[in-house]
């Protein structure tokens, strides 16, 4: 059965607090903590920034608190400007990148938890071995029988790419399938909005030749039609794509191949 | 931990390649429901302050049958398809799923064949 509960290993507990003396214009940073080692529960550590000593985003508070006041929190972090996708995490209830949300944009104390059910690393690192195994299963490269011409490039009309607008900014974060309840219940069988939305761009790609041979790969009760259309995967996504929209282009080809 | 290669537990036994059906059928249901539940709703307020036998001839009407048996009929396939999209959803485990798909399906059918029953009789005037 799905659980609706946390098993007893890890409910969460309080943990440490960390005060900023001195500060005039602070905000308190709860983050979710967890360490393999220890054996010990999750916890909650509360750390009391000086926004006037802080970069705007939640990420530069992050990088501050690691740098600053516990270097042993433990996060992904990259490019710092919402291209590589590495810290997607669970910010004030929802999935987003902590290096384009804004401090400013979050009331009161910011929560940070992990994404959504995925196994933890450590602290704020999930496993994404499963997503990333998800993605390698749809192929996600150009497939042709027909060789590329010998003197130029495989052309494309300005109206077939602009097809793949709106899909092709998508960086894998993860962020709309594990904020997706049927991607939480049934993310060993479910594709989840993230790789549909990758699938649907090579599916609706002018170059690539093998798009009934995908549509079959996708046929299935619970690799597509897990999705009832929920939305939490447009709703959420830092990038301002929509993956619901994606998925029910996917649906709409399946039907259309019917007849 | 599991050492199974990550793409071979995500691959399984491969596409089912179906739910197609499935998915336009539940649909399908959905839009006919909206006029039919709508014109009996309007068949049973009509009923309203009617005796019993002045009810019944009006549901023996074969409008009245038919909207009924179509309603029924559609009802309760949309019921066994949503019903088993909630089952896949929440409860895993082969086997548990398969009882619980199985019990529904036959509860489905069994209350469908005898409310199908109830309309043809009082259709028929049995």
């Amino acid at each position: 059965m799905a659980e609706f509960t946390l098993p007893s290993n890890s409910k969460v507990t309080e943990g440490k607090s960390f005060k900023a003396e001195g500060a005039k214009n602070s905000r308190t940073f709860r983050v979710y903590r967890w360490d393999p080692d220890s054996g010990a529960n999750p916890r909650v550590d509360s750390y009391e920034i000086d926004l006037d000593e802080c970069g705007p985003m939640v990420l530069d508070a992050l990088i501050k608190i690691k740098n600053e006041v516990d270097p042993t929190l433990t996060f992904r972090r990259s490019c710092r400007e919402g291209i590589c996708g590495s810290c997607a995490m669970n910010i004030d209830g929802t999935n987003t990148l902590a290096c384009t949300k804004g401090i400013d944009e979050v009331k009161g104390d910011v929560k940070i938890y992990p994404l959504p059910h995925q196994p933890v690393v450590k602290d704020l690192v999930p496993d994404l071995t499963n997503f990333y195994a998800q993605y390698a299963s749809i192929q996600p490269w150009m497939q042709t029988e027909t060789p590329a011409p010998p003197d130029q490039e495989r052309l494309q009309s300005r109206e077939d790419r602009a097809k793949i607008d709106g899909l092709y900014e998508c960086i894998l974060c993860a962020c709309c399938s594990t904020s997706c309840p049927s991607y939480w219940w049934n993310s060993d069988r479910f594709l989840g909005p993230a790789i549909l939305l990758q699938a649907y761009r090579w599916l609706i790609d002018s170059r690539d030749e093998a798009t009934g041979e995908r549509l079959d790969a996708l046929e299935d009760p619970f690799r597509l039609y897990r999705c009832h259309t929920i939305m939490n995967c447009t709703k959420t996504c830092p990038k301002g794509l929509n993956p619901a929209k994606a998925i029910a282009e996917i649906k709409k080809m399946m039907v259309e191949r019917q007849g | 931990m599991s050492l199974v290669a990550p793409l071979k537990k995500v691959r399984r036994l491969g596409s089912a390649k179906e739910g197609t059906h499935h998915w336009w059928h539940q649909r399908l249901t959905a839009v006919a429901l909206i006029p039919l539940v709508l014109v009996f709703a309007g068949l049973v307020i009509a009923l309203t302050g009617a005796d019993y036998d002045a009810a019944r001839s009006i549901m023996a009407s074969p409008f009245a049958t038919i909207v009924a048996a179509v309603l029924v009929a559609v009802l309760f396939y949309h019921l066994l398809l949503g019903l088993q999209v909630v089952i896949e959803d929440y409860v895993h485990g082969e086997a548990a799923k398969l009882v619980m798909l199985t019990l529904v399906k036959f509860a489905v059918v069994i209350v469908g064949v005898a409310s199908m029953w109830a309309v043809l009789k009082l259709g028929f005037g049995g």
